[in-house]
């Protein structure tokens, strides 16, 4: 196993989709070590994509296990992931190990489900809610080439003026 | 390499003035950081970290040609830079109720007091001329934990301010 350098934006690759896996096989499965090594050694550690070590492959590794009071389906490897169900929405502050020194207020949906390949190639459906639900969705938006500050709200969101409406007569 | 200044400029708020500015500075090779511009009232507010000349006073004398003719008054400073050098703020404060004095001074004297380094602070007044209401949005660093900060607040919740502490979770992906 080794870790592997992180690319940042605005290397053009992280805003490149990624291809789906066609096999799971041991190449597959010793970059995915690889992958979570590096995860692992990053700032939050809590996920990763393949684009984000500049691979186009659609694999991504979400583990939340270690923060308490959260949800979670425990260390998680997302081969070809889809979501297949959003409900509900929140704003959540984001970061990115190939965005550094920067974060900012993104909205997500509250809980989704997605459907993936897991190691051994077997299809695999995953709930999710909260900051894990979070992670899964920024992970799965590097293997479309998003980034989260494409999708930044405004950073004081959750309070916001309205007009002043005016009464009939005046 | 050149310092940094910290330029403010204020005056009556109108269309195109960061433009203007701005398009001074670069004329004259000017780099600029962070900044952070808001409307405070009727005025135009801004503070800009510029990078490239000589001293504050000359970053002060490049900007004055475009300020002066539109009424606006400059002020410069140099400081250190500091970039990329962000703190992750962990707690969000919310204060809002009907507009009085010594709001602010009693919030932000209890949360230093309880450890809370502010790092974004907003405010604003609403409601209507009769009915004022001051609504404060605070982002920072709370060293002593969440709980710490709500305890600090509770006298001020007393007196029927509405208060919300959130921790910041930032998700690193």
């Amino acid at each position: 196993m080794a870790s592997l350098p992180i690319i940042t934006y605005p290397d053009s690759r992280l805003k490149t989709p990624s291809e789906p896996v066609e096999k799971v096989d041991e190449a597959l499965l010793a970059f995915i070590a690889d992958l979570e090594q590096t995860m692992r050694a990053g700032p939050g550690g809590v996920g990763i994509a393949a684009p984000q070590v500049g691979r186009a492959i659609r694999v991504a590794i979400v583990d939340v296990s270690s923060r308490k009071d959260t949800p979670n389906n425990g260390r998680v490897v997302l081969i070809n992931p889809e979501i297949t169900k959003w409900d509900g929405f929140a704003v959540g502050r984001e970061g990115c190990m190939s965005v550094p020194d920067y974060t900012g207020a993104v909205i997500r949906a509250e809980k989704i489900e997605l459907q993936c390949l897991d190691e051994l190639g077997a299809e695999r459906t995953y709930q999710m809610e909260g900051f894990e639900a979070r992670a899964a969705q920024h992970e799965i938006d590097h293997l479309d080439g998003l980034l989260f500050l494409d999708r930044l709200v405004s950073r004081s969101g959750d309070l916001f003026r309205r007009k002043a409406y005016k009464k009939k007569g005046e | 390499m050149s310092g940094w200044t910290m330029l403010t400029i204020i005056g009556e708020d109108r269309p195109g003035i960061v433009a203007a500015v701005t398009k001074i500075l670069y004329e004259k090779g000017m780099n600029l950081g962070e900044a952070s511009m808001l409307r405070l009232g009727g005025a135009f507010t801004i503070m800009l970290m510029v990078q490239g000349a000589a001293s504050a006073d000359d970053v002060a004398r490049i900007v004055q040609p475009v300020a002066e003719p539109m009424g606006l008054r400059v002020h410069a400073d140099p400081i250190e830079g500091k970039l990329h050098d962000h703190v992750e703020p962990n707690a969000r404060i919310t204060i809002f109720g009907a507009d009085r004095a010594g709001i602010v001074a009693k919030a932000t004297g209890a949360l230093a007091e309880a450890g809370y380094n502010i790092s974004l602070l907003e405010t604003d007044v609403g409601g209507s001329q009769v009915e004022p209401i001051y609504i404060m949005q605070m982002e920072g660093v709370a060293s002593r934990g969440i709980q710490s900060l709500k305890d600090s607040l509770a006298g001020l919740a007393r007196e029927g301010v509405e208060i919300s502490v959130e921790p910041i979770d930032t998700m690193i992906g």
